[in-house]
């Protein structure tokens, strides 16, 4: 799911992007709630992939001089977390409940729907650059599986009727822009 | 009164209960009259003679763990308060109803034990796929901000609580409750040696009570009708309520809060409605993932941590998830052994390796590779992987299905080997 971008010593040296005013304000008002400035290194991470959509390696180097911090150990928990993404993802991050109750529920079938449609298995994106699929562990809304979320919404009682029809709006708003 | 007070505000088909709503239901009562009239010592004794265990899955008692924190005028002034909301564990969807159906009981709850053992500062770990939860969260602590029931000398009491909500990126060992310090000082979220517990030496090294959102939430109706009413709200040997969940082929999955002492039947099929008209009922997980199978000749069994710990499985979470006969008992099972091996922080190698060769022998089964020592080999690893062998629970957790569906469905092993992969598939 985290793909680990180890920034070896013998690797050229990564040059920190310029973190924008928004990222340092953000980033900023979170160091107030904490005492300890690394602390805030996960924060600082959703931060930045929630301006950028993911988090590059000039990216992660710029968060951790800021924390003061080395970039292996901020490195570490970046790729110890499912949703920080080392990689760039579509602009429709698909959170797919792999977890039991789904499973009961018939979650592989639709899976296998959205594979077939898009042409992605877990952990890839479309072409176009629309869609990621990735498997996430129970969502806590096993009483109305299989579920999934995609950008901040959640569907649920997931048929393949569903999922078509999901799709192909996403697909249109996408065109229409 | 009420014998309903967990979920008395909730009604999921509109907006939860705003401060103003709340305060009306008589929300926030009980913090004023403990202010006014109680010591922290005075609580601390209410919760310990309430019986109160922990939700979060292991139901130790919360008032004697709260009794491990220093107190008095030699202990450290910095203390904290630390509310699990990481809820993750397959199969378990119960503090979702709470953070989402009434926020502001939680905070009442977070008032009550951050009083209790003179903690003036509160993180909430919350899951970060839980949005709803961080959007109604934010707002009910910007509003009891104004109402002045956080912050600084909250009503003229001379305590000051400030919550801080942390969400997180997606880990379940995150929940274990020295992982979850971890993540919380911003490191990898390996968990920690005990002792020191972290009642003692938790978060930045301070005193730390690590409390589970279902605990938490029971406080106000204690501290507002008393132990005696709280205690009379169980059927059997344990205290109060329980938010119970079915999940699985049934007419109505859900989630309830039942009196604890309350039959298993009366949850499946009052409350959920029974089987899927055409299934049947095989077995089902009582607590979530990390629970024992139980089989329908324990349905009689009530909801009690005793009852349901002397049947050979734990209540855990009380979400239970429902194994039918026409769902593949080793497929269920291998789903659950996929979702442990991914989730295993790699700290100690009993799990770090052990789980990812249960996860491959299982694939092998489904898949038609699976050799007759392989079922050994799997009940070779509930012992390298049981209690005492790992750094945390999360292995054992994972040995619970295992051991209990390798007992109970054992012919349904047998014939993925003999029959070259998932009967269930052809
Ligand atoms: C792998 C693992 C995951 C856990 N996940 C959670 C969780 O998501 N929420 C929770 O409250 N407790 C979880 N726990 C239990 C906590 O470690 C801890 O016992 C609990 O938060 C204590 O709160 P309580 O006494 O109020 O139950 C988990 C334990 C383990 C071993
Ligand atoms: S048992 Fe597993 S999850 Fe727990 S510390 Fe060891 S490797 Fe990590
Ligand atoms: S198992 Fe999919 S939401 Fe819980």
């Amino acid at each position: 799911m985290t793909t680990s971008t180890i920034i070896a010593s013998s690797a050229p040296k990564v040059q920190a992007r310029t973190l924008s005013p928004e990222e340092t304000h953000e980033i900023d008002h979170e160091l107030t709630l904490y005492p300890d400035r690394r602390a805030v290194g996960l924060e600082a991470l959703k931060i930045v992939q929630k301006h950028q959509g993911w988090v590059s390696d000039e990216s992660l180097v710029a968060v951790a001089e800021y924390l003061g911090m080395s970039a292996h150990e901020l490195d570490g928990v970046a790729t110890f977390f499912n949703l920080i993404f080392r990689q760039p993802v579509g602009r429709n991050v698909m959170l797919f409940c792999d977890s039991v109750s789904c499973y009961i529920m018939g979650c592989e079938r639709i899976k296998d729907h959205i594979s077939a449609r898009l042409g992605i298995d877990y952990g890839e994106t479309t072409a176009d650059g629309e869609f990621t699929l990735l498997p996430v562990p129970c969502l806590g809304d096993c009483d109305r599986a299989p579920v999934m979320l995609m950008a901040g919404e959640q569907y649920r009682n997931l048929t393949k009727e569903k999922i078509d029809a999901l799709l192909t709006r996403v697909q249109q708003e996408q065109t229409n822009k | 009164m009420t014998d309903l007070p967990l979920t008395k505000n909730i009604d999921m088909s509109r907006a939860p209960f705003d401060i103003g709503q709340y305060r009306q239901a008589q929300g926030y009562d009980a913090v004023l009259q403990m202010f006014k009239d109680m010591a922290p010592s005075d609580v601390l004794e209410m919760v310990k003679n309430s019986g109160l265990k922990g939700r979060g899955g292991a139901g130790f008692p919360t008032g004697l763990k709260w009794s491990f924190v220093p107190s008095g005028d030699d202990a450290p002034k910095t203390k904290y308060l630390v509310v699990n909301a990481d809820e993750m564990e397959p199969g378990t969807f119960k503090d979702r109803l709470l953070l989402e159906g009434d926020p502001h009981l939680l905070l009442e709850g977070m008032l009550i034990a951050a009083y209790t053992i003179q903690a003036n500062t509160a993180y909430i770990f919350l899951r970060g796929e839980y949005l709803r939860a961080e959007k109604l969260l934010r707002e009910a602590i910007a509003q009891a901000h104004e109402q002045g029931l956080l912050g600084k000398n909250i009503q003229g009491s001379g305590f000051d609580l400030e919550i801080i909500l942390h969400t997180s990126a997606g880990r379940y060992i995150c929940g274990e409750e020295t992982a979850l310090l971890n993540a919380l000082e911003g490191k990898r979220a390996n968990p920690r040696a005990k002792p020191p517990f972290p009642q003692v030496s938790g978060l930045w090294g301070k005193p730390t009570i690590v409390n589970n959102v279902e605990t938490l939430c029971n406080l106000p109706g204690i501290l507002r009708y008393g132990v005696d009413w709280y205690k009379a709200l169980g059927k059997g040997g344990d205290a109060g309520t329980k938010l119970c969940g079915v999940s699985g082929r049934v007419n109505n999955p859900g989630c309830w809060e039942l009196a604890l002492g309350t039959p298993i039947r009366e949850l499946l099929e009052d409350k959920a409605g029974g089987m899927c008209a055409g299934y049947k009922l095989r077995g089902f997980l009582p607590g979530g993932g990390s629970t024992d199978f139980l089989l329908p000749e324990h349905l009689d069994l009530t909801l009690d941590y005793d009852v349901i710990g002397k049947a050979g499985s734990r209540l855990a979470t009380g979400t239970m998830i429902v194994l039918d006969d026409q769902t593949c008992p080793v497929g269920m099972v291998g789903n659950l052994m996929r979702f442990f091996s991914h989730e295993s922080c790699g700290w100690c190698t009993p799990c770090r390796d052990g789980l990812p060769w249960i996860d491959e022998i299982f694939q092998r089964l489904e898949k038609g590779g699976g050799r007759a020592e392989d079922l050994q080999i799997l009940t070779d690893h509930l012992e390298y992987l049981g209690p005492g062998r790992t750094f945390c629970a999360l292995a054992p957790g994972a040995m619970a299905p295992l051991g209990s569906a390798l007992r109970h469905f054992r012919e349904d092993f047998d014939a993925h080997i003999h029959s070259g992969g998932c009967p269930w598939r052809k």
